[in-house]
């Protein structure tokens, strides 16, 4: 039930998946909470609501963030995106082909924050971004090999309680791979 | 109609999940996700003393708040009815029946339910409830001396004892006499627990989270004094449970507040609540004493386990039984106790008794391989029982030899030199341990429906609950084996208690379990379609019930065998233990998913990790709560902690199983710290006796050594 218009709320308009949602809402209701119980958008988990399970990950302007830590009056301009939009007209995003195929996954419940984070990893290393594994950060170098190392450390803030991480890195290295064929051939 | 070209064709091929598409897309629905018209959202206020008396709860000014609907507390909370044995064969947790008196028992006790439009004002509320108390002097020091404690049964005898035992250490030729600990462990779904509920037409309707919808059902039902069948329990997609989702505190406050308000009321636990609400694993001291002949014969085997329960209800932890199960000796004394403390009540944790257990019992089968000089997988074969150690009943099946050899062969086991402290990788010391694991095979009564409908498809209803370990894809491959069919032309249907009573996701014995009741159905069904029964519209359904054949099955030792290997690094500088790689041998029934069963094992095996260097929840003697009762205080193994474990499995069918299952969700982490505390002696020199192995630990260890 939203509440009504007061110094405690604000109508905001949050671009999610490409598409405008204006609501009300409290000013302490987080990102979170507005996805799952005002929007109807309940692919984003809640695992801790305190920012330390990565269960909640969603993309910002297309980094990562835990949408438990974001106020959703603070969202607004922001181009977000849910695990409900990485497909596109009913096909998997690749990352998500991956997880099903290599059953990167047991219980489900960490999965989309698993797979939104795994998505943006891979943009970010593609775009040279060191991590803390990663031997040579001169940024002359590039980006390092895209080892099971370093996937293991750049997706650490996303937890796996099923210890389904052996095949959650295999998917997100099969879809790095694909990603990298894709770009050599074009 | 199609049916697959040959018999027994898709049982053992990999599978990808039938909800896969659901899972990666987020169209999957948990518990706390289903919307309900005028629902209310209640947050539950738990007790800030660890022991006494409620004496006000100042509910007046709450109850002006913005929002605020309803404060329930015990002077004003509907009654319940706790004088019934559950589905289980125990008495309810008295923590699941809410409100009740004013007594505390615990820090973090449920004292009121604070419920509001919003799930923000009912968080505000249940923060500004103002509760006094009666502060009593609370006890929940483990490591004290506990003269009180007490023998208790589990589903095995407390106590097992033969031969003399001090005789036969007297006339040992090594001895191995050591205390391991482990810590208090907490199971962590990601999912945090939650449930909906509300009176739908005369019926009591819950949408929850849960490892069993008629075992819920049926304590809501005695609670509130209900007719059992008007009370349904859903719950389709489980985030996880490990044995921590049964009866908790959140579904009886969703369905008072429902009751009470007359709508629709959901409750989720926050993750700091779970630490106090859901159940653990109870901390462990265990006392081994091992006495064997030069050739590693054992003459005694001492395994004493003590453990704790809250003073309101009994648990017990115990892990002492795997001994029964793995060596036999001359004198064979197996004990569990527990201790009555100010602290929650312990609950099943992947692998109750067995992880714990096997940790000690095969950390001190290395500690004699190495006073004896015989190689740790050597000193296994030469005590390899004929029959129950305890028991005298013969073996369904152990192929644990078996195992031990295959993965010696692929681990690479056969090149290692035994002394330890010898190889190094720059700051880093490297070693090697194996254990053996074990975990008993069961199956219990379940009933099944399956129908043939007019458009070819098959539908099968089952009471199963698929909390991540993939059976809803297993009794997938089931049907379509008993049916002849395709998978894709079966639907099964779980998670509702509608279906009728079928075992719990529980034991490891769930697919099994379901899988017989299936598989029977199916197969009755198969026949009458062959007999070129036309289908009518409504399809043709057939039920199944297997109480009396799985009754019929007779008295064995019927166990899931395994080997575990890991290798270790271990810095210098920092005393950070890091696993390297595992391997994991299993002989555990007739795999029915190869892609699904090998992350249930691997699963296990990373818990394992995460129990041998990670997992320690620590309380305050203070106050008696917990320090850090969240996901950055309590660490579980994170993705950079968990190296390319990997899990095979030979070939172990049970004879006396339809589909030959004897079920694979918790043997995974069974010897698997064990396995590694081993290879951190290896690495070391140093034996690790207290989990976790912390860094703190393996340097202080290193300063005295």
């Amino acid at each position: 039930m939203a509440p009504p218009p007061s110094s405690t709320s604000s109508a905001v308009t949050l671009k999610i998946n490409g598409d405008k949602h204006t609501l009300s809402v409290d000013h302490r209701t987080t990102l979170l909470d507005a996805l799952r119980e005002r929007l109807d958008l309940t692919g984003t988990k809640k695992g801790c609501d305190q920012g330390q399970c990565g269960a909640c990950t969603v993309l910002l302007d297309g980094r990562r963030a835990v949408a438990c830590l974001q106020l959703a009056v603070a969202a607004e301009d922001r181009e977000i995106t849910t695990v409900e939009g990485l497909a596109e007209a009913g096909q998997l995003h690749p990352v998500q082909q991956a997880f099903l195929d290599l059953d990167g996954y047991q219980c489900g419940y960490c999965t989309p924050g698993q797979i939104c984070s795994a998505v943006a990893v891979i943009e970010e290393h593609a775009a040279g971004w060191p991590s803390a594994v990663t031997d040579d950060v001169r940024p002359e170098v590039g980006a390092p090999p895209l080892t099971a190392d370093e996937i293991r450390e750049r997706m650490s803030g996303n937890l796996c309680r099923c210890g389904a991480y052996v095949s959650i890195v295999q998917a997100v290295a099969r879809a790095a791979e694909a990603r990298m064929s894709q770009e050599a051939a074009v | 109609m199609t049916t697959a070209p040959t018999r027994k064709h898709f049982v053992g091929t990999a599978h990808t999940r039938v909800e896969g598409r659901d899972k990666v897309t987020g169209a999957a629905r948990y518990a706390s996700e289903i919307p309900f018209d005028r629902l209310a959202h209640g947050w539950l206020v738990l007790s800030t003393i660890a022991r006494g008396r409620i004496t006000s709860v100042e509910d007046t000014p709450v109850l002006a708040m913005p929002g605020v609907v309803a404060v329930l507390h015990h002077g004003n909370a509907p009654r319940v009815d706790t004088d019934y044995t559950g589905l289980l064969g125990t008495a309810p947790d008295p923590t699941a029946a809410l409100f009740q008196h004013d007594r505390v028992p615990h820090a973090g006790w449920p004292v009121a339910l604070v419920v509001a439009d919003t799930s923000e004002q009912a968080r505000e509320a249940a923060e500004a409830l103002v509760v006094h108390y009666e502060q009593e002097p609370h006890d929940v020091d483990f490591t004290a001396e506990h003269p009180d404690a007490y023998p208790l049964d589990s589903h095995l005898p407390a106590v097992a004892e033969k031969g003399d035992l001090e005789a036969e250490l007297a006339a040992s030729a090594a001895v191995v006499d050591a205390e391991y600990t482990t810590p208090e462990e907490h199971h962590n779904p990601m999912e945090p627990h939650a449930a909906a509920a509300r009176w739908d037409g005369g019926r009591l309707d819950v949408v929850d989270s849960n490892q069993g919808t008629l075992w819920v059902a049926s304590e809501l039902a005695n609670l509130f004094s209900l007719d059992p069948a008007s009370v349904r329990v859903r719950s389709e997609h489980v985030g996880g449970g490990f044995g921590s989702k049964g009866l908790r505190a959140h579904q009886v406050a969703a369905v008072m507040a429902a009751t009470v308000l007359q709508r629709p009321v959901r409750v989720v636990m926050t993750r700091r609540q779970m630490f106090s609400l859901a159940g653990y694993r109870s901390p462990t001291r265990q006392h081994l004493r091992l006495g064997a002949d030069a050739d590693g014969r054992l003459r005694a085997l001492e395994h004493r386990c003590l453990s704790l329960t809250s003073t309101v209800h009994e648990f017990v932890e115990p892990g002492a039984d795997p001994a029964r199960t793995m060596y036999d000796a001359d004198a064979h004394h197996t004990a569990n106790h527990v201790v009555r403390l100010d602290v929650p009540t312990p609950t099943w944790m992947r692998a109750p008794g067995e992880a714990p257990g096997s940790f000690a019992l095969e950390s001190a089968l290395d500690e004699l391989a190495e006073k004896l000089g015989i190689d740790p997988i050597e000193l296994r074969v030469r005590n390899e029982p004929a029959l129950g150690p305890v028991s005298g009943l013969p073996f369904s099946g152990r192929n644990l030899l078996a195992c031990f050899r295959e993965g010696a062969r692929r681990f690479g086991w056969a090149d290692r030199d035994p002394r330890p402290g010898l190889r190094r990788d720059g700051r880093w010391l490297l070693g090697t341990g194996t254990a053996a694991a074990s975990f008993p095979a069961g199956a219990a009564p379940s009933t099944a429906a399956v129908t043939a409908e007019a458009d070819g498809t098959f539908t099968v209803r089952i009471n199963a609950a698929d909390i991540g370990t993939g059976a809803r894809t297993a009794l997938t491959l089931v049907a379509a084996d008993a049916l002849e069919a395709a998978p894709e032309r079966v639907r099964v249907r779980i998670g509702d208690s509608d279906f009728g009573p079928a075992f719990i996701a529980g034991g490891s014995m769930g697919t099994r379990s379901w899988s017989w009741a299936v598989t029977v159905a199916a197969e009755e069904l198969r026949e009458r379609l062959a007999l070129g029964a036309a289908v009518p519209p409504e399809g043709i359904t057939v039920r199944s019930d297997t109480t009396e054949a799985v009754g019929a099955l007779a008295r064995k030792e019927r166990h899931s065998f395994g080997a575990q290997f890991a290798e270790v690094a271990v810095d210098v500088d920092t005393g950070e233990v890091r696993v390297r790689r595992m391997l994991g041998i299993f002989a555990a029934g007739r795999i029915v998913n190869p892609l699904t069963a090998r992350g249930q094992f691997v699963g296990g095996m990373t818990w394992g990790i995460s129990m041998a260097l990670h997992e320690e929840a620590v309380r305050d003697a203070g106050t008696g709560g917990h320090y850090g009762a969240d996901l950055a205080g309590y660490h579980v193994a994170a993705h950079a902690d968990v190296p390319l474990v990997e899990a095979d499995w030979i070939d172990d069918p049970d004879p006396d199983d339809p589909v030959g299952i004897k079920g694979i969700g918790e043997i995974g982490i069974v010897g698997a710290a064990a396995a590694i505390a081993n290879a951190v002696r290896h690495a070391t020199g140093v034996r690790h006796r207290h989990l976790p192995i912390r860094p703190d630990r393996v340097l202080m260890a290193g300063r005295h050594a």
